[in-house]
Parts: C-alpha cells; structure tokens; sequence
C-alpha cells in the first residue's frame, strides 16, 4: 500500500479527486471526508497495492501533480494472482505510459495533449512522410513576451528502437504533469520552449508494428519498389555519403539516393535551418547501448566546443546513474562507435547549433530493441 | 609491438570484449544461466607482425537473470591477420565462482525430456519484449549458443548480439541429449544489418552446451 500527497489546484482536480476517491473506496488519512477535499489544502490518501498503478495512472491523465508521501504501508501478501503485466487495467480513458504504443495511438495522446493542456502545448504541423502520413511535433512553451532559446528533442528516427517514442511521450507527460509544482521545470519552461517531436519516422514506426519488429529505415521506395528504405540517419547533409554508410539500398545504413533525400529528413532539416539561431541544443534520442554521443561520427576530429559538450554530457551521464545505478558511455561516435556520416546531430552542430547530443537508451544488448515494457518506467525516470 | 594502452570506450576494445564475452558464455553457460558483458574496466592492443593484433581485457561481466550478480575476467583476443575464416583465438581467466545452476538445469532438463510433444516456439522475447517464464531457459540456451556464432563469426569491425529467437523446435533424441533446431536473429551493430542464423544446439548439464552445425540464412527478400 502507498500513501500518496497531492494538492489539488482546480475545482476541476478537486471533483476528479473525489470521484476517484469515492469509487475506489480509498482511505482518506487527511482531510477526513471527501467533501472537505478543497483546492490549495493537503490531501492524503491511503492506496491499497493493487490500485497503485490505477489511481497513478488517473492522476497522470488528469495532470494531477502528486508525490508518494509513504512507499509502503504495509505489506499486503497477495498470494493467489501476481499482477499480470500485459493485460490492460481497467482505466476507462486513461494512458498508459508504461507500455508502447501504436502511431495511431500516439497521434490521438498529441490530440489530447494539446486539448487539455493548451495553455502550454501547442500542435505543429512539420511535414509528411514518403507514405504521406503528417508529421507533428509538440510545442511546450510558456507564454511569454520576450523570444525564448530552444531545446529540440526527436524520438523515433530508427523505427525499431520503440523505446525511444515512450520516451519522448513520458518527457512531455512528465513536464507537463509537474509544471506547476515542481520549480525547476517552471524556472526552466520561463526560459526555454521544448520542441518535441514524439515520432520522426512515421512510416518505419507503423511499419515495426505490423509486419517487422526489426525494421530500422524509412519505406521509401527504390529500384521500381524492390527495396525499401533509407536509414534517415544517414541522410543529412553533413559529410553525406562519405564514410559508414551504404549506396545500396539493400543495406541497413543505406543513406539515400542524396543528401535530404527523404521527405522526414527535408521535414526536420528545414524546420531546424530555419530556427537555428534560436535553438540552443539538439537531442535525438535512439536505442541500444547507453550511451551519450557527441560530434562527429564522420570524424575523429573533435568540434569547436568539445570541452563543454563532453562536460555537459558528464554531467548528464552522472545524474541518470544516480537514480538506478544505470552506466551511460559518453563520447564521439567515431571513437566509441563506429564512422559514419550523415548523422542528424552532426548536422545540427554543422549549421551551428552548439549542443547536439544523440542518446542511445536501455539497453546494453541483452534484450537490445526488444526492451521488455516493464522497463519504460525505469529507463524513462533515470533518463529525465 | 609492445601493448598500447586503450580507453576502455574505445570501439574496437569493445567489440574485443564482446567477442569475448560471447566465447566465454558459450563455454560456461547453460539454461540457468547467461552472461553478458557489465563495463570493460582496461583494454591493451598489441600487434604482432605477421599474425595479427592481440587485446588485452578486464571484463565485469553480469548474470542474466540476476544483475546484481557479477563476476571479473580477464581476457585476451587475437584477430588472425588476413585468413578470415580461422575464428580469433580466445583465452580468459574468470575471478571467482559462477553462480551454482545446477538444480535450475535439472528441472529443465527433466522437464523437457518428459514433454510428449516437442517443444516449439516463435518470437522470444516477443514485440513488447516479454519472454514466457517457462520459456526464459529456452531463451537463455539460444543467447548461450549464440555465443558460439558471435565467437565463430566476429571480426574486429563486427559486434554480433542476439537479437531474438525467431523459432525453436526441440528435436527428440534417443540418447540423453536435448536437441534444438533455432533461428535466430543476430544483430550486427557496425552495419546495423539484422541477420538470420540457423543452428543446431545440443545441450546437457553435465556436457555443457554445443553448436553442432550452423548456416547463415539469407535476409528476406527487402520487402
């Protein structure tokens, strides 16, 4: 059992609060009634285990900021049933951050995103992919009259690294559900506006769901329709095609028949260029390996400010440690990894955009990209 | 050429201790248990004229099924220079005891040779990752067996990993042996590219495990 601490801030929250209450039966430790629930007041609240995840899981789709005053109460020795871990709970409306999510799914969270939290988020049309599906991306911004810097952040580029859109949905649900309580993220969001965009290779993404979890490229057509795809990580315009790619479209890192080739690079390139002087740092965030990588990969050469980049990076890499203990490698592709070019972060960095980081999450290759859903929550955590 | 120090992120000593990794999974695991590499704490390189290059390692490596149970090792790899297909020569020393498997494997062992139909599956870990528990030994002998492939296979531009057991199909024997008919997936990260393998895989508690024959498949025609 869990004693959960929340302080409703709308009538709205409050009524939600009571509902939740009164249906679930919960034991109330403070206030004593559910009808002494009032905005700005402490509210505490007894959750037995097995409704845990339920009450959490409401409370993240009404973004009700909340802190779990006790972990556990008491053991409750439930002997008869584990929890099963794929089957749906019984959240009516609720979304289920801890488990992957079909496009069709994400593009309606987007909807509902913006609809209950539009006062910060706004939904932005960036462009549509070969297959024609829109491409959007997410504005977190607090109004204000004064122009902010930018921190733009990807998910999705490889189809088949599906931790990485979980990602980008749990960062956005995370800021967003703490904006008001939690003072760092307000100090930050006075500062800066998040470009989110949850998924950048539509196509491939959809594509892992339905017919090969192990896809990697876009599904842009080549050799009359016999091969498909470009590895849109190869296809930017920084040192294009000259090192760790491959000019057959057969290959996994298949760079394009150019530079920008492919509509959801062209959607992001252009979109960036024209941002650029605003943009203070570029995240594109993939999976296998634990790692932060830093420019270049089509050189061992280091870039300009390399000192601050790798300090930065440290720095990353220690605070997500902190929480589970998780080991991140930081460095340049070309010395940890392996060349390549045409990378979305070398580019980024190219046209002058000083932090550009490639995030490479869970895990270290014992399950790769079939990270076990059970693991979203705990990647996710560490990671913000 | 004396040793040369190396930074323990440096790619190629990784995909060394990779190679490692796998050769000593394949020599000491079983379906109770797996390894996998934790951090390489130091690596060495020296290059031997006429030979080949030769890594020196430290490996933290970790259980499969228990993290927090780790074990050191130091290993050494030498590529062998020009003939590709002599598989790198691989010597290691491990620090201490392995876990104790020995009643885990006994039960699998009992249980499968008292199946009456022979055990087949696809798809492990499946979309979302998750492995049937009664199938996580099942999995463990095919990334133990796999193992064998990485070692068998790698170059110094190569780092194979098990991606996932596309099928399984227990083949039944007289003798006193298990026997298991896998295709799996590997995944090559320096190419990214996905590839499918075949291998027979023979197994016993107090043999240990053996690839009796394997054969490189070819990728799907690219839809």
């Amino acid at each position: 059992d869990q004693v959960f601490h929340i302080v409703p801030e709308t009538l709205q929250q409050v009524q939600h609060l009571q509902h939740l209450c009164s249906t679930l039966l919960l034991d109330f430790w403070k206030p004593q009634l559910p009808e002494d629930i009032s905005t700005g007041e402490d509210l505490h609240i007894r959750v037995p285990a097995h409704l845990v995840q339920e009450v959490k899981d409401s409370l993240d789709h009404h973004m009700i900021s909340y802190k779990v005053l006790i972990p556990d109460v008491q053991q409750l020795v439930d002997q008869s049933m584990p929890k099963e871990r794929n089957s749906h709970r019984q959240v009516p409306e609720g979304y289920d951050y801890t488990q992957y999510h079909p496009m069709d799914e994400i593009y309606q969270w987007m909807t509902q995103i913006q609809k209950t939290n539009s006062e910060l988020v706004t939904q932005h049309y960036l462009g549509k992919t070969i297959e024609n599906r829109t491409m959007y991306y997410l504005q977190i911004s607090q109004p204000s009259d004064k122009t902010k810097k930018i921190i733009w952040m990807d998910c999705g580029i490889h189809a088949r690294e599906w931790i990485s859109p979980a990602f980008c949905q749990w960062f956005v649900k995370e800021i967003l559900q703490n904006y008001k309580s939690d003072p760092k993220i307000r100090r930050f969001l006075q500062n800066l506006d998040l470009y989110v965009l949850p998924v950048l290779n539509i196509d491939g993404y959809m594509y892992s769901w339905e017919k090969d979890r192990l896809w990697r490229k876009n599904r842009s057509p080549y050799m009359n329709g016999t091969c498909y795809g470009t590895d849109l990580n190869r296809n930017f315009n920084s040192s294009w095609g000259s090192i760790g790619v491959s000019y057959n479209c057969t290959s996994e890192i298949f760079c394009g028949s150019g530079p920008e080739s492919e509509p959801e690079t062209r959607a992001v390139a252009q979109f960036i260029e024209k941002k650029k002087s605003d943009i203070l740092c570029y995240l594109t965030i993939h999976s296998y390996g634990q790692y932060i990588l830093t420019p270049y990969g089509s050189t061992t050469e280091p870039p300009s400010n390399s000192e601050e980049l790798m300090h930065v990076a440290k720095k990353a890499a220690d605070a997500l440690m902190g929480k589970y203990g998780t080991s991140y490698e930081v460095g340049s592709t070309s010395l940890i990894l392996y060349s390549n070019s045409g990378s979305s972060r070398d580019w980024a960095h190219m046209i002058g955009i000083p932090f550009s980081y490639t995030f490479e999450l869970r895990d270290n290759g014992t399950h790769g990209f079939l990270l076990p859903s059970d693991q979203i929550q705990p990647t996710c955590e560490e990671t913000m | 050429a004396a040793a040369m120090e190396l930074p323990p992120s440096h790619g190629v000593a990784n995909r060394a201790a990779a190679l490692a990794t796998g050769y000593l999974c394949y020599r000491r695991g079983s379906p109770g248990r797996g390894l996998a590499l934790r951090c390489l704490r130091r690596a060495r390189r020296q290059d031997i004229d006429d030979v080949g290059h030769k890594y020196y390692l430290e490996l933290v490596l970790e259980d499969v099924l228990d993290k927090d149970s780790t074990v050191n090792c130091t290993a050494e790899v030498l590529y062998h220079l020009g003939n590709k297909n002599i598989a790198p020569d691989v010597q290691f020393t491990l620090e201490g005891e392995l876990k104790n498997t020995e009643e885990a494997d006994n039960i699998f062992y009992s249980r499968i040779k008292s199946l009456e139909k022979e055990l087949v599956a696809e798809n492990i870990p499946d979309s979302h990752g998750n492995v049937p528990p009664e199938m996580e030994p099942v999995r463990l002998l095919a990334w133990v067996a796999s193992g064998y492939l990485i070692w068998q296979n790698s170059t110094e531009n190569t780092k194979f990993q098990l991606a996932q057991i596309k099928r399984v199909k227990q083949v039944k024997r007289s003798d006193e042996y298990l026997e298991f008919d896998y295709t799996i997936l590997l995944h090559e990260m320096v190419s990214q590219e996905i590839i499918p393998w075949q291998m027979t895989v023979l197994w016993h508690p107090q043999h240990g495990v053996q690839v009796t024959q394997d054969s490189r498949q070819p990728k799907h025609a690219s839809q």
